[in-house]
């Protein structure tokens, strides 16, 4: 060491630069296996990138969601903000029994495909009792039936670039799961609410269950559902309408 | 305060501080302020995040419909809670953070146990419970709540009661700990604020307050 840099100097600058090649090292890491969210913009989304980042690797093994017995089922399941759509293809839809209803399943995929929603039931079916963890604070338990979002996934044949599923729904809303979520076993396309069909207020003919993940991800009326690799081509390249308005993309937590 | 000469004779000791419980290292004043400043904003946005839901459950379950344990007298506001969330967990994850450095480091220079003299029982118990049982109860009750983390320690849910008690101690151990930071304020405010304020910000007490035994 050369002794006219005073030791204090030195030992500053050495650890330094140690910090900033860990935090390059760690952010290389953190992209390279997904640990980075799409909203990780901003002093805010330092956060969102923090819980997203350790909640990935603490649930690498894919624990499943909690599951209830059916005396646990709540008789009060609140539905929020849309319960009844006002496109008039669904209002006809609707009127059908969802006979000609259509879900697209495109994007990073071998097979574009257009399922009905006999398709959508023909599949083999999940039936899980999970609790609905609404980010307003409020929660409630319900059984779902549905397919694994995963065997419709399969069944289109997803390219391995891929990273985003991403959802439109018909009052316009749209959102996306990372993949992990997306193969989740517990993670369905469900078409029945406590042994009924899916009731149109909570999203009939199908709505997503992600069940690690707060109510604001369970989308309802879905009509479509695209593979990609990016997050950047929707809206602002955060990954969801609801981050548009400050709502974390990873709703985890 | 005018500084008043002290009136020395050969053999006095000198400037030995009566009291010393204002001399606190760096780490423990950086870790304070930072504290305080981010258990604000924890008060702050977690208010935010209650006014959506201003109602307390015991159990998993509860909502609108049921009947609730506490009804809260506060205004409904369905609006605060993505600003709000946002920050509450960006403010958590620097507490923990923040909080493990000064627990880790006073246990390594056995701070906890060293610093009896300093301060009466009452204040000990006080301090030993905010740091040993009330934070942790804190972090246990608000990852109780992610849906992720339940996934991953289903037994950590129901070892507290349920998702909704989760929710509900999360809420009382807060009152908890604000009327325990009303009482710390008001005991910095008599035992010479200035002296103290000065103490955890300079680590040493100002040259005014230095008592000189003659």
């Amino acid at each position: 060491m050369n002794r006219s840099i005073p030791r204090r100097t030195f030992v500053q600058t050495v650890l330094g630069a140690a910090v900033a090649a860990g935090s390059g090292v760690a952010a290389l890491l953190a992209g390279r296996y997904g640990l980075v969210p799409p909203d990780h913009g901003g002093v805010l989304g330092i956060g969102h990138t923090l819980t997203f980042g350790a909640q990935r690797l603490l649930l690498r093994k894919q624990p499943l969601a909690r599951e209830f017995d059916r005396a646990q089922i709540s008789t009060n399941f609140p539905a929020l903000n849309t319960t009844l759509p006002e496109d008039p293809d669904y209002q006809r839809d609707m009127k059908q029994g969802f006979r000609d209803w259509r879900l697209i399943v495109d994007g990073l995929v071998a097979r574009p495909v257009e399922l009905s929603l006999a398709d959508i039931r023909g599949f083999p079916s999940r039936t899980q009792i999970t609790q609905h963890v609404c980010e307003y604070g409020w929660s409630a338990i319900a059984e779902w039936t549905g397919v694994p979002l995963s065997l419709v996934l399969n069944a289109a044949g997803v390219q391995p670039q891929a990273r985003y599923v991403f959802f439109n729904c018909v009052d316009g809303w749209w959102d996306s799961l990372d993949m992990a979520d997306a193969w989740h076993p517990q993670t369905l396309l469900a078409y029945s609410m406590n042994g009924q069909d899916l009731p149109v207020a909570h999203g009939a003919p199908v709505r997503l269950r992600v069940e690690r993940q707060l109510g604001y991800k369970h989308l309802k009326y879905i009509t479509a559902i695209t593979v990609t690799d990016t997050a950047r081509e929707w809206g602002k390249g955060q990954g969801s309408e609801g981050a548009e308005h400050g709502y974390s993309w990873y709703a985890g937590i | 305060m005018p500084e008043i000469a002290p009136l020395r004779t050969p053999g006095d000791v000198i400037s030995e501080v009566v009291d010393d419980a204002v001399r606190h290292s760096l780490l423990v004043r950086v870790t304070h302020w930072l504290n305080s400043f981010v258990f604000l904003a924890l008060v702050v946005s977690g208010a935010a995040i209650l006014l959506a839901h201003p109602r307390l459950y015991w159990g998993e379950t509860g909502a609108f419909g049921s009947p609730a344990w506490i009804e809260l007298p506060l205004p409904l506001n369905l609006y605060q809670t993505g600003w709000g969330r946002s920050l509450h967990f960006l403010a958590a994850w620097i507490s923990v953070l923040n909080g493990s450095i000064y627990v880790l480091s006073g246990i390594a220079s056995r701070r906890f146990s060293d610093d009896s003299r300093k301060y009466t029982m009452s204040q000990r118990w006080a301090y030993l419970a905010v740091v040993f049982v009330l934070f942790p109860l804190m972090i246990a009750t608000g990852l109780a709540m992610s849906p992720a983390i339940a996934a991953l320690l289903p037994g950590l849910v129901s070892s507290l009661g349920g998702h909704q008690s989760s929710r509900t101690i999360h809420f009382l151990v807060t009152d908890v700990l604000l009327l325990f930071v009303f009482g710390h304020v008001a005991m910095v405010y008599l035992s010479g604020f200035r002296s103290r304020i000065r103490g955890m910000i300079l680590g040493r007490p100002g040259r005014m307050e230095t008592k000189e035994r003659l």
